[in-house]
């Protein structure tokens, strides 16, 4: 006879020494745990509800200037620095940290209409209405520069006039050349006074310009008669031209993918291309009410924020058709430039009401230091949420946004019409010969034509 | 270059017969741990969906693979076992031999606790098998450590104890008294007095829901939440008084035997049973569930125990020769049978079924009052007429817990720890059905298919036939004409064809049709609506 019991020795199975870490042991077998998909959907539904908790994304304000936000530009090397400038010429340099002016950039007599930093982050160039495009020299951030009483002002290193106002600027990567759009599209090397090259398109001014991550001579503008232009400063003429039903306000290159980008559209939505392929959009991303102003990717490349005319700044996935996230405030009037922080944790919104304002990207995360544990369990609940986001009661919590009062009466309204129209338009079909109407797809539906 | 690489290819194909049999091996562990078939992708048209769940159950397959390998590999202690060699039989072995084979520790766990004033005795564990609650039919509450034999508390309640139960842990628990049910702290305080419930036979606690059911002598069924009072459900079952009560651990429905054999299933949401079974032709004595939910085990007091599958509802195997007053199953699938002084387990032979594994028999003053098998250990105990006793059976117990479902060797803070985490993941009573994995997934689509023409003609012609072959009687003085009887029959089945409305309607307009069938379907969507609808 051959006999074994189960014996558990009390040494195996408890610790030593009161300072050792309490032992302990797995079996993932699924019969010890019955009902696991009933638990599973009970923390999901509670992992839901402490997100909805735990959501506070807005982080604090920065206070100081004294006319609407025109422009923010991020600096590629210093994660904590944030540049602004108003409609009064007033460029600010932010502690992102503290929240205050760290230095200011005085010298503009009209409204700073573009602002970027070249990568190596030592050049600020502004442009404005006042025809100017002024170089300023970056300063260090030093430990002695904490003195948070005295806000420094600098002189800029250059100053390069034009003719017409200037609209946008902006700088090449890994170059020494930038570009800014008024009257056309002029490329500028930073120590020569006139612009290296031009580039002329009709008689209308060209809104934004954009360098592509990817590929320092490739850039994308936007110009008023409805067009997005992408121009390669090695040829003399646009590569790929777009023509839409309205203006597009701003167009952002993602860095993870450099060929495709979105624009932001006049008609409250933003459209992602594929650079090479013009034709049809590869997604319409809806869910403003009113006109898009400004674009910006997550270093990521799988989100971007955008802040509207209709005073509210969504974050939409990269792929898709609607938004994940909406901020507003009361106080937060028409968003006019919004920028992704570099860390992918931080939104900031620059607004017509003086203030720029700095948000969560993840409105429920928890910053600082997280230990493991807590990380660990951050995902387990994310993952355990996202199985179960489908079913209803579980959707109802995660999808639930507060929306202030006009977007709300907007939506509803754009929703009937759009559920009017497109009855009409069914029924138009319905009643005709086949073949003679024909239904055109979203994401053609606002390009006119494209040119090459 | 390339002949180095068909090399590889080769001595990739051509595995030893060892590697080859753990293969095997951990493919049908990996069976159980992938919980299912996996979805089917081919019919889907969504792209984007098709590759994000193609992504999601190529993950499933490398957990359940690696999950596998550590249950191969890792788990520090294997299971119990007991063989025999030659001639002898499993059945025939004592516990005094087992006690001569085996280790010190587990000696430990066998011995008999003689305490013959205090009635017969009810057990309970709780999850984790450290702890076990003794109750006395006389009034004797007894609450001890099983790990160190340390009687923690005891208390003299002084009337009759029908039954007792642990709630979620050891810090409390509960028994029925003569009157009412109490609730007790560990220390052995009376922290509630359940009168709504009335005299409980029997109490069982669902861990998952936090739930406390009991069935009284009036035959009710009671479901109280235990973590802030509400008495969930009060069910009058209809079916007279029992106590025979058991709580299925798989999805938590309460299974009711009842004197007129049938065995009937409850959940607390629904005032009728959720399943009716015939059982047995006389009362059922005792009921048990396997811990995978699949089988149950009952027992009549015409001396059988039936083993019934409950996916189909059929009766799988029976055992003849006793009848048992109390059944038990372990967590590796032993069937222990309580029969007057003696106690059988039953083992499943792979296929077999159950035979006799092996047999305890007591003392004949010993009338065994309760058996169940304590979680994690090869370890059976028994409550008898004389106090309670603990005996050995080999392969009975899962060798290896996991210290986040049930830890014997738990601290106080990771009880309280485990205490809070069981209070956020408690379910709500609605979740008790009786296929728990229901929930998640799809709603079978509710439409009701509208049965066929060719269906409601067979329904129209057997309902005619019935109305044909209806006997008339025959009426005396004078009434009964031939005229008149043809008439009656005429009605019988033109009442019988009137029940086939749509039919009739058909046959009407069929013969009124301008536009033939052909040339509707042709038209083009915006005239259909001018198509004779037929």
């Amino acid at each position: 006879m051959r006999i074994k019991t189960i014996s558990r020795s009390v040494d195996e199975f408890t610790r030593e020494r009161s300072q050792d870490l309490q032992r302990v042991f797995h079996n993932f077998d699924p019969s010890l745990r019955p009902m696991e998909k009933a638990v599973e959907y009970q923390r999901a539904l509670t992992a839901a509800k402490l997100e909805k908790i735990f959501a506070r994304p807005f982080v604090g304000a920065m206070d100081g200037h004294r006319d609407g936000i025109s422009c923010m530009a991020k600096n590629p090397n210093y994660l904590k620095g944030i540049f602004s400038a108003s409609m009064d010429g007033d460029i600010r340099l932010w502690d992102i940290a503290t929240r205050r002016t760290v230095c200011q950039f005085p010298g503009h007599r009209g409204a700073v209409r573009g602002l970027t930093v070249s990568t190596d982050g030592n050049v600020l160039v502004s442009c404005g209405t006042d025809c100017n495009v002024r170089l300023w020299s970056v300063p260090r951030p030093s430990l002695e520069d904490s003195d948070l009483s005295s806000e420094k002002s600098i002189e800029p290193s250059a100053v390069y006039t034009c003719k017409n106002a200037l609209l946008a600027v902006d700088h090449q990567f890994e170059g020494d050349l930038f570009a800014t759009a008024g009257a056309q599209l002029d490329i500028w090397n930073h120590n020569r006074s006139q612009p290296v090259q031009s580039f002329t398109s009709g008689s209308h001014s060209v809104i934004s310009v954009r360098f592509n991550p990817g590929e320092p001579d490739i850039l994308a503008t936007s110009s008023g008669d409805n067009h997005i232009s992408i121009y390669d400063i090695r040829m003399s003429s646009a590569a790929r031209k777009i023509l839409m039903r309205t203006k597009t306000n701003s167009i952002a290159w993602n860095p993870m993918e450099p060929m495709n980008f979105t624009a932001a559209n006049e008609d409250g939505n933003c459209y992602s291309f594929d650079g090479r392929k013009n034709e049809e959009a590869k997604c319409v991303h809806k869910d403003h009410v009113s006109a898009v102003m400004d674009i910006d990717f997550s270093p990521t490349g799988r989100e971007f924020v955008t802040g509207s005319y209709d005073r509210s700044v969504r974050i939409f996935p990269y792929n898709g058709g609607h938004s994940r996230e909406i901020y507003h405030t009361k106080r937060m009037q028409r968003v006019f430039c919004v920028k992704y922080s570099s860390d992918a944790t931080y939104v900031i919104s620059g607004s017509d009401d003086t203030n720029l304002r700095l948000w969560k990207a993840k409105a429920s995360e928890q910053l600082g230091v997280i230990l493991p544990r807590e990380q660990k369990k951050h995902e387990y609940n994310e993952a355990v949420k996202n199985r179960y986001k489908h079913l209803p009661e579980i959707k109802r919590i995660v999808r639930h946004r507060h929306l202030p009062k006009p977007i709300y009466k907007a939506k509803a309204e754009s929703r009937a019409m759009n559920d009017a129209k497109r009855r009409k338009d069914e029924r138009r079909k319905a009643h005709s010969a086949q073949g003679t109407v024909v239904t055109e797809s979203h994401r053609t539906r606002r390009i006119i034509k494209e040119v090459e | 270059m390339e002949v180095a690489l068909e090399d590889n290819n080769l001595m990739e194909k051509v595995l030893p017969p060892d590697e080859q049999e753990i293969n095997v091996e951990l493919e049908t562990k990996e069976k159980k741990y992938l919980r299912g078939e996996g979805a089917n992708l081919e019919s889907l048209k969504d792209k984007k969906l098709k590759t994000q769940l193609a992504s999601r159950e190529k993950l499933y397959g490398k957990s359940a693979k690696a999950a596998a390998k550590i249950e191969k590999w890792l788990l520090p202690a294997s299971a119990g076992y007991l063989e025999t060699e030659g001639l002898e039989k499993t059945w025939r072995i004592k516990q005094t031999d087992i006690a001569k084979e085996v280790d010190l520790l587990s000696s430990k766990n066998q011995y008999d606790i003689v305490l013959p004033d205090f009635g017969p005795y009810k057990l309970d564990f709780t999850a984790s098998g450290r702890h076990m609650l003794a109750g006395g039919r006389k009034g004797h509450l007894a609450l001890v450590d099983m790990m160190n034999v340390n009687l923690i508390k005891e208390i003299h309640v002084r009337e009759t104890v029908r039954d007792v139960a642990f709630l979620h842990n050891d810090q409390f628990f509960a028994a029925a008294q003569k009157k009412y049910s109490y609730i007790y702290a560990r220390d052995g305080t009376e922290l509630h007095c359940l009168k709504e419930r009335g005299p409980v036979a029997r109490l069982r606690f669902l861990k998952n829901h936090f739930l406390l059911a009991s069935v009284n002598k009036i035959g009710q069924l009671h479901y109280q939440d235990v973590t802030y009072g509400d008495m969930v459900a009060s069910i009058r079952t209809g079916k007279g008084r029992t106590d025979v009560m058991e709580v299925n651990p798989y999805n938590g429905v309460v299974a009711l035997g009842h004197s007129g054999g049938t065995v009937t299933m409850w959940k607390p949401t629904s005032q009728a049973p959720l399943v009716q079974m015939q059982c047995h032709p006389g009362p059922v004595s005792a009921v048990a569930f396997h811990p995978n939910g699949h089988l149950m085990a009952t027992s009549g007091k015409e001396r059988k125990v039936k083993i019934w599958d409950l996916r189909k509802f059929e009766e799988v195997q029976t055992i003849h020769g006793f009848h048992a007053k109390t059944l038990s199953f372990s967590q590796k699938g032993l069937l222990a049978a309580g029969t007057g002084s003696f106690v059988q387990v039953l083992g499943d032979s792979s296929g077999g079924g159950y035979s006799r594994y092996m047999s305890h028999p007591m003392v004949k003053g010993y009338q065994v009052e309760k058996v169940m098998f304590r979680p994690y250990e090869d370890v059976l105990g028994i409550g008898h007429s004389m106090g309670w006793s603990s005996v050995l059976i080999p392969g009975s117990g899962e060798p290896n817990f996991d210290s986040w479902v049930a830890n014997p060797f738990e601290t106080s803070k990771q009880r309280r720890e485990k205490e809070v985490h069981l209070l956020l993941d408690k379910l709500p009573p609605e979740t008790i059905m009786l296929d728990p994995s229901k929930i998640g997934a799809m709603r079978p689509s509710r439409r009701k298919e509208k049965p066929t023409r060719g269906e409601i003609e067979a329904e129209k012609e057997v309902a005619i036939e019935a109305a044909k072959s209806v006997e008339m009687k025959k009426k005396t003085k004078g009434r009964n004409k031939p005229s008149k009887r043809t008439k009656k029959k005429k009605e019988l089945v033109e009442n019988a064809k009137k029940t086939f409305p749509e039919l009739e309607e058909k046959n009407i307009a069929g013969k009124k049709r301008r536009i033939g069938e052909d040339a509707a379907a042709e038209l083009p969507t915006s005239l259909k609506r001018f198509a004779r609808k037929n």
